[in-house]
């Protein structure tokens, strides 16, 4: 979310006409939608799993200074360190301090949505520290300089070939690699072992954070995750801090949610669970920077709080239409798809993002899947509210659609002027009708309708105008 | 509710008032057919779904008042369009709740039950399975978003057209997906939107049939303008038409 994002239409017009894009996409979200649905399918107490989700989730944000209070506690009893951050800045300082106290210049990190939120790697790099992705995708997006375009696969806008073409440019004895997956992933693995086995520092994120153990758990697909969490001496662990959940159970609902709503596995392959640190075992030094970044005036809104129940399971992108066809580069956010669209925006009060929660059609395909519950369509509603009543994304007081809107909303105030507008749009368009349609390309609000579509046109009768007849005993 | 002398108040929505007549007059037709006494209230305009769903809550509330005014008495309310009735139902409460308005989330949380989807009203309410209509044609179905999962109509509109004489059903692939119209959605998003509709339309295409129907005119406007427009030779119509058709 560091770069100021362009309006998301004028982004998606750019994205639809990505052919590459929209085939990979296409043949993704497919893929996943179907192995969700598949597993999804398998549990007949599948709606009593989400209730209990989003009944933990719900418990743990209402009460979350209690939570946070016990997690720093238990976490500080079983040797690991707190850091509290406020926001980006104070949590990439907190991350360098830790790295440059570490005595490393390097660090290699887990996938992690918390901090490309706050732009870890190129505040790193202006202390002079390298940050080196180790999951397999966020590499690839690492060294084509590339943001990544989904929560759960970042490189979904990358085929094979351009990723075999950037391996054989970036890494050492990958000249004339082919384009076999297995090939690809064997360079990978090579490359990033020596790696695993220097580096010092190790950098994570959180998918959990157990109130009262102390508990962090990370869940992943690849295994670098674990090599992150256990081979380096120092590990920083950066989560939001929303993420924190009351007990140890809470994982056994959660735990069963995440994977079949992500990447529709029953379970996946790896989930790495530590409590603070242990002699000889894992590393010597744990730190857990909780970031708030935004989420507490998220709380103040009582609708939109619901956001921060979110479990980055990504099974909303994959449902999305409009993700389907713009992609996450669209969104311009760290958080793409329906989920980005209610809480991007609120992470920064609406300063940014403000037209996200116009990207979407209501369709409710999200809030279906949503393994938490979050009515993502009602919020979306409640943000356009709020972004119109401070007049921002462009709603200000001479916005022409606010003005419309305003004079629309005073005509449907009384029959006596609905009835005159029926009549006026009438026979307005009368001279540019022909066999009941519009099939001209009309200019302003109706341009983007009359590219693609024609349009429809008042007949001569209205309804009304028919039932009065009726009733008089003129129809039929 | 029984089938004998239900006093159904007609929601007609300012859309279908306006500009698809054809299925105001195959409603009245379908409720009457069903032993209905219909009434039409003429005061009625707009739901106020255009203002709540563009962010303009302060405009719909007003209209929210004016709802409960015109229908508040009424024994059922009905309506041929799945998302005003899904505005009625769902947001209503929502908007009221914002205001603080105490007396209206009473009233419109009591008017909400007794306001109903056509299709829903005919199947589920009255149980009615064949309304006695002859439509020879390849048909395909098109469940609208709102209908399907904010009201949860089911498979009331499909239960009704299988009991249509002459009618051949066919499937629709991925049908549950969003056609791309949204509201204002097709008008600030055109690029998208116009890249929804052109993978419904070919999923509609595809079918073979001559006749793509659904449950609300607004999602039908936009795509039987894209079928215009490549003069595709598919028609849009609302399942009200095709059911009251002789």
């Amino acid at each position: 979310m560091t770069d100021a994002a362009r309006p998301f239409p004028e982004a998606a017009r750019e994205a639809l006409a990505d052919s590459q894009l929209r085939r990979n996409l296409r043949t993704a979200t497919t893929t996943i939608r179907e192995k969700r649905a598949a597993v999804v399918a398998e549990r007949d107490d599948w709606e009593a799993l989400r209730e209990a989700g989003r009944r933990i989730k719900a418990q743990a944000v209402r009460h979350l200074d209690r939570h946070l209070e016990d997690l720093e506690r238990t976490v500080t009893t079983r040797g690991g360190v707190v850091h509290w951050a406020r926001d980006a800045g104070e949590a990439n300082a907190t991350v360098a301090g830790i790295v440059r106290a570490a005595g490393a210049d390097e660090v290699i990190k887990v996938k992690s949505l918390a901090t490309d939120e706050i732009g870890l790697n190129d505040a790193l790099a202006e202390h002079g520290i390298a940050a080196l992705e180790t999951d397999l995708a966020e590499l690839i997006n690492q060294l084509a300089h590339d943001r990544p375009s989904h929560i759960l696969v970042p490189a979904i806008h990358r085929n094979r070939e351009e990723i075999a073409a950037l391996f054989r440019r970036h890494l050492p004895g990958a000249e004339g690699l082919g384009s076999d997956p297995s090939e690809l992933t064997a360079i990978a693995r090579r490359f990033l072992r020596r790696r695993f086995l220097t580096a010092g520092v190790g950098v994570s994120g959180a998918n959990f954070a157990v109130a009262e153990t102390g508990t962090v758990c990370v869940v992943e697909s690849e295994g670098n995750g674990r090599m992150c969490t256990t081979l380096p001496h120092t590990l920083v662990t950066v989560m939001g801090i929303e993420k924190v959940v009351p007990r140890l159970d809470d994982l056994e609902v959660m735990l069963q949610l995440l994977p079949r709503s992500s990447t529709g596995e029953r379970m996946n392959p790896y989930t790495s669970l530590w409590t603070g640190v242990r002699p000889g075992d894992g590393p010597g030094a744990f730190h857990l920077v909780l970031l708030d970044n935004g989420r507490t005036e998220v709380l103040a809104d009582e609708v939109g709080r619901d956001a921060l129940h979110c479990i980055r399971c990504s099974a909303c992108l994959n449902v999305c239409p409009v993700y389907e066809r713009t992609g996450g580069h669209a969104y311009g956010a760290t958080y793409p798809g329906p989920i980005g669209a209610i809480l991007a925006p609120q992470l920064t009060g609406l300063r940014e993002h403000a037209d996200l929660p116009w990207a979407s059609t209501l369709c409710g395909a999200c809030y279906e899947v949503c393994p938490v519950k979050i009515d993502i369509p009602s919020i979306l509603v409640h943000l356009r509210r709020r972004v119109v009543a401070q007049g921002g994304a462009g709603h200000g007081r001479l916005d022409p659609e606010r003005r419309s809107m305003a004079a629309l909303g005073r005509i449907f105030l009384t029959r006596r002027r609905f009835e005159a507008a029926q009549t006026a749009a009438r026979l307005g368009a009368w001279p540019l009708t022909r066999d009941g349609r519009i099939e001209r390309r009309l200019p302003g609000p109706l341009k983007g309708w009359t590219a693609v579509r024609d349009l429809q046109a008042p007949p001569a009768q209205s309804f009304r105008a028919w039932w009065a007849e009726r009733e008089r005993g003129g129809g039929a | 509710l029984t089938g004998t002398a239900v006093r159904v108040a007609l929601f007609i929505t300012c859309l279908n008032d306006t500009l698809f007549p054809q299925t105001g007059r195959a409603t009245v037709s379908l409720l009457e057919g069903a032993g209905c006494a219909v009434s039409f209230p003429a005061a009625q305009t707009c739901c106020g779904q255009m203002h709540a769903n563009s962010g303009y809550g302060r405009e719909a509330l007003p209209l929210v008042r004016r709802f409960v005014e015109v229908f508040g008495d009424a024994e059922a309310v009905v309506s041929p369009s799945g998302s005003c009735v899904a505005m009625v139902r769902e947001q209503y409460p929502h908007l009221a709740r914002e205001a603080g308005d105490e007396g209206l989330l009473r009233d419109v949380e009591a008017l909400g039950p007794r306001v109903f989807e056509l299709t829903q009203f005919l199947a589920d309410e009255l149980g009615v399975e064949d309304v006695g209509a002859v439509f020879p044609h390849r048909v395909t179905y098109h469940p609208a978003c709102h209908a399907l999962r904010a009201l949860g109509i089911g498979d009331a509109p499909l239960r009704l057209l299988r009991g249509v004489a002459g009618l051949d059903l066919v499937e629709l692939p991925e049908a549950a997906t969003c056609c791309g119209f949204g509201g204002t959605f097709a008008v600030k998003n055109p690029d998208t939107s116009a890249a929804m509709l052109t993978d419904k339309l070919r999923a509609v295409l595809d079918t073979g049939a001559e006749v793509v129907c659904a449950a609300d005119n607004s999602c039908l406007m936009h795509l039987g303008g894209g079928l215009s427009r490549q003069r595709s030779g598919v028609r849009a119509m609302h399942v009200a038409e095709i059911l009251a058709a002789r």
